[in-house]
């Protein structure tokens, strides 16, 4: 049914390109493309990771190969995860810069404990979960009792956690040999016909599954949503904002130190210069699979894409022979694009 | 005070709320009464937003008492007044843009299914959330809505305060609270809301209506609840009192007294409680 009060109401911002109520659009194309990604913000990044896919398997003979494809999904594994954990802080319009500290303080907690501790295998692999949660839970009490901004509060502890880790690791790596086969299990690979696909990759495409289907179907996931759309508003509406940023931080926090097990399965050894540029590769993967920095939009599998298309931009170029540092080129005019596009698709919002 | 009157739903007595040196409530009294629209109404810096977010939870007076059925209550927060029935509708932060309407609806308060699902997983009954929104809105006859499912930021202005209003009709038991619900809307659309709210109280739900429109009030309002200077100074009815003669009266271009009266407090030796805004001078209307 049109909708004549439209008319009557003061012109929200960018309106004219497309007011979803009623039949009374325009249609230009524009339009269109604009309707369908404001409805659909993961069609977008879905749509560029079959670009890349079809183009490096013209490009590179290689690439299609089921060996290299779970290679790929091997490289993204780690940041990934991390992104999940990230995805969910800038859904509350935060932002999360020490996943990657969390996560090497918790995979040195985890080697340096069953190694030099004799701490079995399973309860060091635990006290690593329970390390990353810990840092998870003071990330999420420092932004919601002393209300600092989670960037001043990460990007603090990501120095603080970091220098822990080396103190902890007296700079030293572990090596993987000497761990428990526990610790090293998300390294150890099914065979599926002549492909060798990892637990650890298993591992991170359900976890993406659980937290899609959390964030859509229970109330906490709609709370997460609400207090990164209008904090204000979600707090008069009754959610007690505080517990959802807290319950926010610790779960990304727990979240991080499973990222933390798939990193010494990756690189069989703890080592705590790993993931340096873990903490912004995650922001990366999240930024490019359309989730907004501004909090409240995005899609938690929009940041599986995201990994994804930079995991097959990196391995296709290599692939071709390209200098790394075309790699970050590109990767760079991504995010620059990403970004763009979101704050187009967010024009409709009065 | 006369004895013919119904006894309040909603009182207050004597309240006070200071913000430092600032008195924003200087012992203001207030009375709702059953199936009621009551507009409250004040020059800016009169105190009114700190009087409803002392009704609705938002701040704890530090003096008076505030009765509900005649038995004083204690809230320190939104939830509190919403445990005690009190829904309250805020100018414009009202709605979850990125939500849909179910969603909207039920935020804060999400049935979980029944069952394995709801019990141990914790998910939602979407089902019964979406069929009870789109009962919700056809009786209130938000009717240009069609999809439940459809995103809140997707509708217009009018029809998000309707989700609003909506969703406190749906929960209120007892009162509810509308801050300026109209501002933002154009005449169309205030109209449709307008209508809404009479609809609200038809259903024997007293509201409360804080607005700046004069017309808007006389129109839907049972009584008008003046507030000055801290305080109520008066309390008169659409029908007993002319807009122009509110006006005078909320301005302080008149003392309130006289015939027509429903209430009045009196109180000559009012002293300007401190630093309430007194920029807006008496106007001259009549």
């Amino acid at each position: 049914m049109p909708n004549p009060l439209r008319k009557l109401v003061p012109a929200p911002q960018g309106a004219g390109t497309a007011t979803a109520v009623g039949g009374e659009r325009p249609t230009g194309l524009s339009t269109r493309i604009h309707d369908v990604l404001h409805s659909n913000a993961t069609l977008g990044p879905l749509f560029v990771l079959v670009l890349a896919v079809v183009f490096f398997s013209i490009t590179a003979d290689r690439f299609l190969e089921p060996g290299n494809l779970s290679l790929i999904v091997q490289q993204v594994m780690v940041v990934g995860t991390l992104g999940i954990a990230q995805t969910l802080i800038i859904l509350t319009a935060g932002i999360d810069l020490s996943v990657g500290a969390i996560m090497v303080l918790s995979s040195i907690v985890m080697a340096k404990l069953s190694v030099d501790s004799g701490v079995p295998g399973l309860l060091a692999l635990l006290i690593g979960f329970a390390c990353g949660t810990a840092c998870g839970l003071i990330n999420g009490l420092l932004v919601t009792r002393l209300r600092l901004p989670p960037f001043i509060v990460t990007l603090g502890t990501l120095n603080v956690f970091f220098a822990l880790n080396l103190y902890y690791s007296k700079s030293a790596t572990v090596r993987g040999a000497d761990m428990p086969d526990l610790l090293l299990w998300t390294g150890n690979t099914i065979d599926l016909g002549d492909t060798k696909i990892t637990y650890g990759s298993l591992l991170m495409l359900a976890m993406f599954v659980v937290f899609a289907w959390v964030l859509k179907n229970t109330a906490w996931g709609r709370r997460v949503y609400a207090v990164g759309d209008d904090q204000e508003a979600a707090r008069l509406a009754g959610v007690r904002t505080n517990r959802v940023l807290l319950s926010v931080y610790i779960v990304a926090g727990l979240i991080c130190a499973v990222a933390a097990w798939m990193l010494i399965g990756r690189i069989a050894s703890a080592s705590p210069q790993a993931g340096g540029s873990a903490n912004l590769d995650s922001i990366t993967a999240v930024v490019i699979g359309g989730t907004s920095l501004f909090g409240g939009r995005g899609l938690v599998i929009g940041t599986l894409f995201g990994a994804l298309i930079v995991g097959v931009l990196r391995n296709g170029l290599t692939l071709a022979g390209t200098d790394v540092l075309w790699q970050d080129f590109a990767v760079g005019i991504l995010i620059i694009a990403a970004v763009a596009i979101d704050q187009w698709i967010r024009k409709v919002k009065a | 005070m006369t004895t013919s009157e119904a006894t309040p739903i909603l009182e207050a007595r004597g309240l006070v709320k200071r913000y430092g040196h600032v008195t924003a409530l200087a012992g203001s009294d207030f009375d709702l009464r059953p199936g009621e629209i009551l507009a409250v109404i004040g020059d800016n810096g009169a105190g009114k937003s700190s009087l409803i977010k002392c009704l609705s939870g938002a701040v704890v007076p530090d003096e008076g008492e505030i009765l509900l059925d005649g038995k004083p209550i204690h809230m320190r927060t939104p939830l509190d007044a919403r445990a005690f029935g009190i829904e309250t509708v805020y100018q414009t932060l009202a709605v979850s843009p990125s939500l849909d309407i179910a969603d909207n609806l039920f935020l804060g308060r999400e049935p979980r299914a029944p069952g394995v699902m709801g019990k141990l997983f914790r998910k939602l009954d979407r089902a019964k959330m979406r069929e009870t929104a789109a009962k919700q809105m056809s009786e209130l006859g938000i009717m240009t809505i069609q999809d439940i499912t459809q995103q809140v930021e997707s509708l217009s202005g009018g029809q998000r305060q309707g989700v609003a209003v909506a969703r406190a009709a749906a929960f209120g038991s007892r009162v509810i609270i509308l801050d300026e619900p109209t501002a933002a809307l154009g005449v169309k659309e205030s109209a449709h809301v307008l209508e809404l709210i009479l609809r609200v109280r038809d259903r024997g739900l007293p509201v409360i209506l804080i607005s700046h429109n004069m017309p808007h009030v006389f129109e839907v309002a049972d009584r008008i609840h003046i507030h000055r200077l801290g305080k109520r100074i008066a309390v008169v009815t659409p029908k007993s009192h002319t807009m122009n003669e509110v006006v005078a009266i909320m301005t302080g271009a008149t003392e309130p007294g006289g015939v027509g009266y429903e209430e009045v407090t009196k109180d000559a030796e009012r002293e300007a409680p401190g630093d309430v805004d007194e920029t807006l001078k008496p106007v001259k209307e009549r």
